[in-house]
């Protein structure tokens, strides 16, 4: 298993991490050596084994369909790097 | 058959093709709060004043179920005819936009909530049936709004989180009138059932549009685009007509068709590639480590199957057989919920002695008429189904002609008004006494001898000229049935 | 008042119901010890003018039917605590000021205990030796230059130096146990759904849980009675009845069966840590307990499956810092310019290698290979345990692999780092409750700890034996107090 450099600018596009050429080379580095111990499951047969899905052996509860967050506008907006008050803003949106 | 004439193809030289479309619409459930927090649902709210601490994705907020919306997507299932599924998985849709709070969408992906079912269209050419392949909920995205600053855009977290029900057609339809009416057979369907108010203008119904085409008789599929989000039905429409036939032209010059998301612009009335989007688009589903499996019982299942009020095919058999209406009139009256509420308000508040035909009747003519021209729903109709059935009664048991009763309708139109009264109050009462109608023809007779004698010479057109005169004497008060049989033995 | 910092949360509590001393005396000497402990490192954010304001009210009107009456403690800094800033040891939330509180934290309020301040953990506590937290190292008050272990390294070395009586951790791959075990403490992490998540800067969601860190086994027991409940905010909260847990500790564990799972004994595990467990099965037995051999045959796959798990779910958890909505943003000519610019500045190296781990085992064409691999193995290490339960009552393996390393000993080599947590690891993938108790000193004199794993729900009994073995190793901290001036 070899992750190269094209694989690492890849993964950094759909993180949304920009890497520059030096990190993305250590980058590589480290993610070869963990994948190198990560592939140790290969070893396993897990054909006919179910995924665990959720460790908490229960099932999902359902709540009732009532309307108790008020406008907190203010405060969802508060720590916002930018907002205009009413809106968070953001850097343009390019297509 | 008829159906090879309605067939939808696009013709180029030599060749035919055959269009093949399958939805995923996206129906916003009618619920109080959102899908996973407690915040408010309604339209047109202030900008992010309907956002919680949930919706906005703060560090260590978690999502909580609603068990409405979950009970609003199982009949919707019910309504579609679908398999209902006892477990179902939320997985989380992972990618980066400005009003994706979590930077990532909670959908269901591998398990959804319903499976397969079908929805039965009526085509002018009989029926069709177009299958549904699942119904998933997932999480509304905020808004982005790009037009109100040059430099930045403004991002409206209310619609964050509001539940949506995905439902996904198989690749059945064929044309842009089998999609106007699939969509609208599912906001009806949803309408009935009360889970989505299918209002497009507040994109409470939206749809993205899988397009493809082949020669005719092909079995084979073309590769498909996919149009995005597209909001009315008149644009999805000539999205599809649009697509086709750049798809078609594609063929036509040897050219490959790339599959691609594409963007419909409304302005320019054509869809272009929305592919630089689509790079950075691998979403790394993965069942939602923050929610459990979704698991309800069989009981629970039944007890909404129960609730499951009757819906618009079941309505038009009944009407069909009931009130002896053609498939045509049960369409078009059980299209829409209010419209039905209506009719059948009217049919209850016209008691025994009715007659169903004249009040369909006057429902699609005269009252449509007016809806539309004052541009109303059914359910804002200025005359209530209680004084339209009273206005219908009026006409059937002979107190005023189908004529004056036009009238009459004017006059109701301004706050309702009772009809019996109007007709009280203006005298426009049938005039059915034989003896005071008789009376009245005799003087006319007598005033146009010259007339009389030439009808009686053989000048049969003249019966007319009388009945005319008849009704203008009286004030078009006049049973014309009478005045007939009278003219008749009296000439 | 420096002897009010020694003692332990049990005799606090009494002191102050027997009003020998006041809350204000507490809160004063653990914030006096604090404020000269600076070199630990072990704060982000301290609260003590509120905190010593809170105890005077606390003592004009003192509620002592709660159970932590006027207590002062510090938390770490993954709990969002209302208006005091929340970092998550991270640049990207360096000036988050929550509106709201965690379920644990409120829990802990509501007993009476005080607010101190927010103690330094590895970044989004993905770390096992407290380096990757943005605002510095901490320092373990056993040695200068040793790590207080990860990521609560914070909450250990506060415990551990008498900063705070008591504190909570999170622990998602062993962050409460490992730390404790590197400072001489005890730490316990619950069983999955037991302490609410709400309110937690998420790691992983299917493993991360809250715990509670202390001087002893029954100030352990106190606090996890306090900050264990069922919370609907939470949906994998657990409704089941809780015990009492400081009330029913017992040290009679007679009869008990303790498993002792042969795939625990690693290749290259210093012979310190063997004759560790080995004196630990003797305290066992000595306290009327049963030892019986069994096997957990997937233990080594354990490890391997968490850097999947656990980095798949951190790689979304993290998506929503991107600059937005609160937390450090920094300037992009455009949107996208802008996430990829916050998120390369404001998350640190290791944040950044986990998320780029996480990100590839779930994008197309590796998730069946990786994540879905990782889930049926999953699976198979929690039938292991459910195995073994069949079997015993409870399982005593070694804490770590070894004691404390030095600083910088293993920043360079990720996958050494990782293996620090091989004995903890498989207990959060099965969701089980384990618990870290100093067990004895290796040769430097730095602490080593040994680890009970319970049942599913079965605090009570783990903290029973660890009650019961703590009487008879009678561990001393070995703490010189070298860092105070």
């Amino acid at each position: 298993m070899s992750i190269d450099l094209k694989t690492i600018k890849h993964i950094s596009k759909l993180a949304r991490i920009s890497v520059d050429e030096q990190r993305a080379e250590k980058l590589a580095g480290d993610l070869n050596s963990i994948f190198d111990f990560i592939e140790k499951l290969n070893e396993l047969k897990t054909d006919n084994v179910e995924p665990l899905t959720s460790i908490a052996e229960t099932t999902l509860k359902l709540r009732s369909d009532e309307v108790k967050s008020k406008n907190i506008r203010e405060q969802i907006i508060k720590n916002s790097p930018e907002d205009n008050e009413d809106y968070f803003v953001v850097p343009k949106v390019i297509e | 058959m008829s159906k090879k004439n309605s067939e939808y193809l696009i013709n180029r030289k030599d060749n035919q093709y055959e269009v093949v479309i399958g939805l995923e619409v996206h129906a916003q459930v009618l619920s109080e709060s959102k899908l996973f927090s407690t915040s408010a649902t309604k339209f047109g709210a202030e900008p992010n004043t309907q956002v919680s601490l949930v919706d906005a994705a703060f560090p260590g907020m978690l999502p909580v179920i609603n068990e409405f919306c979950v009970k609003q997507a199982i009949k919707t299932g019910i309504g579609l005819n679908a398999k209902i599924n006892k477990r179902s998985v939320f997985d989380r849709k992972n990618y980066f936009y400005a009003d994706l709070p979590q930077g990532y969408q909670i959908s269901q992906f591998k398990d959804p909530i319903v499976g397969e079912g079908k929805v039965i269209l009526d085509m002018p050419n009989g029926q069709k049936e177009v299958g549904i392949e699942r119904l998933h909920l997932e999480q509304d995205a905020g808004k982005s709004i790009h037009d109100l600053d040059p430099q930045n855009t403004f991002v409206d977290l209310n619609r964050s989180g509001v539940a949506l029900m995905e439902i996904v057609s198989k690749p059945d339809l064929r044309s842009p009138d089998e999609v106007n009416t699939y969509i609208k057979k599912l906001r009806s369907i949803m309408r009935y059932l009360g889970t989505c108010d299918g209002n497009m203008q507040e994109g409470s119904l939206r749809a993205d549009v899988n397009v493809s085409v082949r020669p005719k008789g092909s079995k084979e599929f073309g590769t498909r685009c996919e149009i995005k989000n597209v909001n009315s039905i008149k644009f999805m429409q000539m999205a599809i007509e649009y697509e086709a036939n750049r798809q078609v032209d594609l063929i036509e010059e040897g050219k490959t068709i790339d599959q691609e998301t594409r963007l419909f612009d409304t302005k320019k009335n054509e869809t272009r590639s929305m592919r630089s989007k689509e790079d950075a688009h691998d979403y790394r589903y993965f069942p939602d480590p923050d929610l459990l499996p979704l698991e309800v019982s069989e009981k629970f299942i039944e007890e909404l199957r129960n609730d499951i009020p009757e819906l618009p095919d079941d309505k038009k058999r009944r009407f069909i057989e009931e009130f002896k209406l053609s498939a045509y009139e049960a369409n078009i009256l059980v299209s829409d919920i209010d419209t039905a509420k209506y009719f059948e308000e009217v049919v209850t508040k016209m008691g025994k002695n009715k007659d169903i035909k004249l009040a369909v009747n006057w429902i699609t003519g005269e009252l449509f008429a007016i809806l539309n021209s004052k541009g109303l729903e059914i359910s804002q109709s200025p005359v209530s189904a209680k004084n339209f059935a009273i206005l219908i009664n009026l006409i059937k048991n002979g107190t005023i002609s189908g004529k004056i009763a036009k009238t009459v309708f004017e006059l109701m139109i301004d706050g309702d008004k009772d009809p019996q009264k109007i007709v009280e109050e203006k005298g426009l009462k049938q005039q059915s006494d034989p003896k005071a109608l008789e009376a009245l023809i005799d003087k006319i007779i007598n005033d146009n001898r010259e007339k009389a004698i030439e009808y009686k010479q053989g000048k049969e057109k003249l019966f007319g000229f009388f009945v005319g005169q008849a009704m203008k004497a009286s004030g078009g008060k006049a049973n014309p049935q009478l005045i007939n049989e009278i003219l008749k033995k009296k000439l | 008042m420096s002897d009010i910092t020694k003692q332990s949360l049990t005799e606090l509590v009494e002191n102050i119901k027997n009003k020998k001393l006041s809350s204000t005396d507490v809160t004063k000497a653990f914030i006096d010890r604090s404020e000269k402990s600076e070199e630990l490192n072990a704060y982000i954010t301290n609260d003590f003018t509120s905190a010593i304001d809170k105890a005077k009210k606390f003592d004009q009107k003192p509620n002592l039917d709660l159970k932590l009456p006027g207590i002062p403690m510090a938390v770490k800094d993954l709990f969002c605590t209302k208006n005091i800033k929340t970092t998550a040891g991270s640049k990207i939330l360096n000036n988050f000021v929550p509106t709201y509180e965690s379920t644990v934290t409120e829990n802990i309020w509501n007993e009476g205990a005080i607010l101190l301040g927010k103690l330094n953990c590895d970044e989004f506590a993905m770390g096992s030796s407290n380096e990757t937290s943005f605002f510095g190292n901490v320092q373990n008050p056993i040695d200068k230059n040793l790590v207080p272990g990860g990521s609560s390294g914070g909450s250990a070395s506060a415990v551990a130096g008498q900063l705070t009586p008591i504190t909570i951790g999170t622990d998602t791959g062993g962050s409460i146990r490992q730390p404790a075990s590197f400072t001489g403490i005890v730490g316990l992490k619950p069983t999955y759904g037991s302490c609410s998540r709400y309110g937690i800067v998420a790691f992983a969601s299917s493993l991360d849980q809250a715990g509670p860190m202390a001087q002893n086994v029954k100030d352990c027991a106190l606090l996890h009675e306090v900050i264990s409940s069922y919370d609907p905010k939470d949906s994998t909260s657990i409704n089941f009845k809780r015990n009492h847990f400081s009330k029913e500790l017992t040290n009679n564990i007679k009869g008990k069966k303790i498993g002792i799972p042969k795939e625990y004994r690693v290749d290259g595990m210093p012979k310190e840590i063997e004759d560790l467990w080995q004196k630990g099965i003797q305290y066992i037995k000595d306290c009327g307990a049963e030892t019986i051999d069994i096997s957990l045959p997937n233990t080594s796959y354990a490890l391997p499956t968490y850097y999947i798990v656990a980095p798949a779910e951190a790689s979304s958890n993290l998506a929503r810092y991107d600059g937005v909505k609160y937390g450090f943003r920094a300037k992009g000519e455009n949107l996208i310019d802008m996430y990829e610019k916050t998120r390369s500045e404001g998350f640190g190296a290791e944040v950044q290698r986990r998320i780029m781990i996480g990100t590839y085992v779930l994008s197309s064409g590796y998730y069946d290979a990786y994540y879905l691999k990782a889930q049926k193995v999953r699976k198979l290490i929690k039938n292991d345990f459910d195995e073994a339960y069949k079997k015993v009552d409870a399982i005593l393996t070694p804490s770590t692999p070894s004691s404390a390393f030095k600083i910088g000993e293993k920043t360079n080599d990720p996958v050494s780092m990782y293996l620090n947590d091989i004995f903890t690891v498989p207990v959060n993938l099965a969701g089980l409750p384990g618990i870290s108790i100093p067990a004895g000193h290796d040769s430097n004199g730095y602490p080593l700890g040994l680890q009970i794993i319970g049942k599913a729900f079965d605090e009570q009994n783990i903290l029973n034996i660890a009650y019961a073995m703590e009487e008879k190793i009678n561990f001393k901290n070995k703490i010189t107090d070298w860092w105070i001036k």
